[in-house]
């Protein structure tokens, strides 16, 4: 099966991809998936006092779709508020890439590491209002 | 570069010398071989009865012992379910190992559910499974050892002539899928105490389709229960009009590949350590699977740890291979046989076949060597595995949230 333009270019150049400082206050972080199924996601996002994301990173392990899902949704959110960023639905993912139905896990595992982000870096920052209001 | 084709093990191109050898029999010497009363008949036959001869001179048989099939799909199951329906009476107990081919497990796991009894053998580290093993198996009951000759994925040759002997012993017959081991390495039917032997004419350049089943005629004389029945064709194993273009093509295949077996295999191996030295020289953390000694000499499967397999094949290029992984089958399911040898999932889904053959160059392992590393560099930078395990994180320790 061919790969679409869209994935191969997300494969070869691979937007965001790096790390950023796990325990930092404003950076959520979302690893998803497991080695021996073949893919691992581990997707960052930076978050500043008007919830807005400023600049988000991935690293992934998988195919080459699953590469393209995370790249994508990294360029997608940057900019979006978090609940601008959780509209963003798998389905969408499948389209812009034109995923064929065997690759579709790659786009729901792109999301679910996305969602996993926005709990972590909204459960930071209820602590941190606790902490600033006690 | 033009593609590069290392994925000999899957099939190979149609060598031009055997193609030049088919052509007549579609043209003028298309006549059936079973034609007992005319010419046409008799040139076909001719042609027919001259490639049993070059295939069962491989394997030093008898050319009477060669029964024509459309490959080794249909040489095991011949072999497997014909024996197991012949000497029913005599016991309904198969011995065989869980790292064969689909082609043979799928005949086997048929038969328990026909009331066959099979023991799975499992295979060491290295894709080996041990003579005494297989004596441990061995029952009063036990009718046949299918065990293959040289695993595809892998390329681990397995001890055939203890196995063998130990079935003569025993009384026991043996048989082995040697679609990857035929014309590559030597074979002796009777040294090795093989009574029934598979191959494919497409893995050694011959046409698709076309293959045969070595089936022993004296000591002891192997009866099989057809499959197929019709008009007695091939000893009343096979019925069928022969394929007669593609067995000349199949029995060319096989004068080639004796010919030449000995160079090419000590070719192979070179330009296949060639390809592992210059992977292990620029990129750590990869390792061999399967047996370093006792393998097929054109094969080499690694494990890139960290990174998956079918991303880095899309790194490569135009450069065909295989992979362990299976992230486009509907099951997921890494390779049974990496598994099979203990790998983790983890391993087998980062591992890569490079099956080399007659046409494989010196220049193609360079280039090949170049792309893969420069793939798995651009993986290993967006792999979160990889950035873990360089922080020394024991990724084993960690709790995954899988699907
Ligand atoms: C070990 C082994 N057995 C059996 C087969 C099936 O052979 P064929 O394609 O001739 O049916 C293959 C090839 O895919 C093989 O590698």
């Amino acid at each position: 099966m061919a790969y679409s333009d869209k994935v191969v270019d997300h494969y070869q150049n691979p937007r965001n991809v790096g790390s950023m400082d796990q325990n930092s206050k404003t950076v959520g972080t979302g690893i998803v998936g497991a080695p021996e199924c073949g893919d691992v996601m581990k997707l960052q996002i930076e978050v500043d006092e008007n919830d807005r994301i400023v600049d988000a990173k991935f690293k992934t392990f998988g195919c080459g779709s699953a590469i393209a899902s995370s790249s994508l949704t990294t360029e997608w959110i940057k900019g979006q508020t978090l609940d601008e960023a959780l509209m963003l639905k798998n389905t969408d993912i499948v389209t812009e890439l034109a995923l064929p139905p065997v690759k579709i896990h790659c786009s729901v595992l792109a999301e679910d590491a996305l969602r996993a982000a926005i709990a972590d870096v909204k459960s930071k920052m209820a602590k941190t209002t606790e902490t600033a209001s006690a | 570069m033009k593609s590069i084709y290392l994925d000999h093990n899957a099939t190979t191109p149609v060598d031009p010398r055997v193609l030049e050898a088919m052509l007549p029999y579609f043209k003028e010497t298309f006549g059936n071989s079973a034609s007992r009363n005319h010419s046409f008949g008799w040139a076909a036959e001719e042609a027919v009865d001259k490639a049993r001869g070059q295939v069962a001179k491989v394997i030093g048989a008898g050319s009477k012992e060669i029964v024509w099939t459309s490959g080794s799909t249909e040489g095991n199951n011949t072999a497997i379910q014909g024996v197991a329906r012949m000497y029913a009476d005599k016991g309904k107990h198969i011995i065989t190992c869980t790292i064969e081919h689909k082609a043979v497990i799928d005949p086997c796991k048929f038969l328990e559910t026909q009331g066959y009894e099979v023991t799975w053998l499992d295979s060491d580290p290295k894709g080996c499974i041990s003579a005494e093993q297989v004596k441990e198996a061995m029952r009063d009951d036990t009718i046949l050892v299918t065990l293959m000759f040289a695993n595809n994925e892998i390329g681990t040759i397995h001890p055939i002539a203890e196995i063998g002997a130990l079935c003569k012993e025993r009384g026991v017959l043996f048989h082995t899928d040697a679609t990857q081991a035929f014309g590559k390495v030597p074979i002796d039917v009777n040294e090795m105490g093989i009574d029934l032997l598979s191959l494919s004419a497409h893995k050694v350049y011959g046409p698709k389709g076309v293959g045969a089943l070595y089936v022993r005629r004296k000591k002891p004389r192997v009866r099989l229960q057809p499959i197929l029945h019709g008009g007695g064709h091939e000893r009343g194993i096979r019925s069928g009009t022969l394929n007669v273009p593609g067995i000349v093509g199949c029995g060319a295949a096989a004068e080639i590949a004796l010919a030449e077996m000995q160079t090419e295999s000590v070719r192979t191996a070179q330009l296949r350590d060639r390809l592992w030295a210059g992977l292990s020289e620029h990129l750590t953390e990869i390792s061999v699977n399967g047996d370093p000694q006792n393998r097929l000499p054109n094969t080499l499967n690694v494990s890139f740890l960290y990174v998956e397999g079918e991303s880095l094949m899309m790194g490569f290029g135009d450069i065909a291979v295989s992979s362990g992984s299976a992230c486009t089958s509907a099951s997921l399911e890494p390779s049974y046989v990496l598994k099979g040898l203990g790998l983790g999932d983890d391993l087998a889904h980062s591992s890569i076949r490079f099956s080399l053959g007659r046409f494989t160059t010196e220049q193609e392992i360079d280039h090949t060597i170049k792309r893969v590393v420069a793939a798995v560099n651009h993986l290993r930078d967006m792999s979160p595995l990889y950035e873990m395990a360089q922080a020394g994180i024991d990724l084993s320790k960690v709790v995954w949230q899988s699907h």
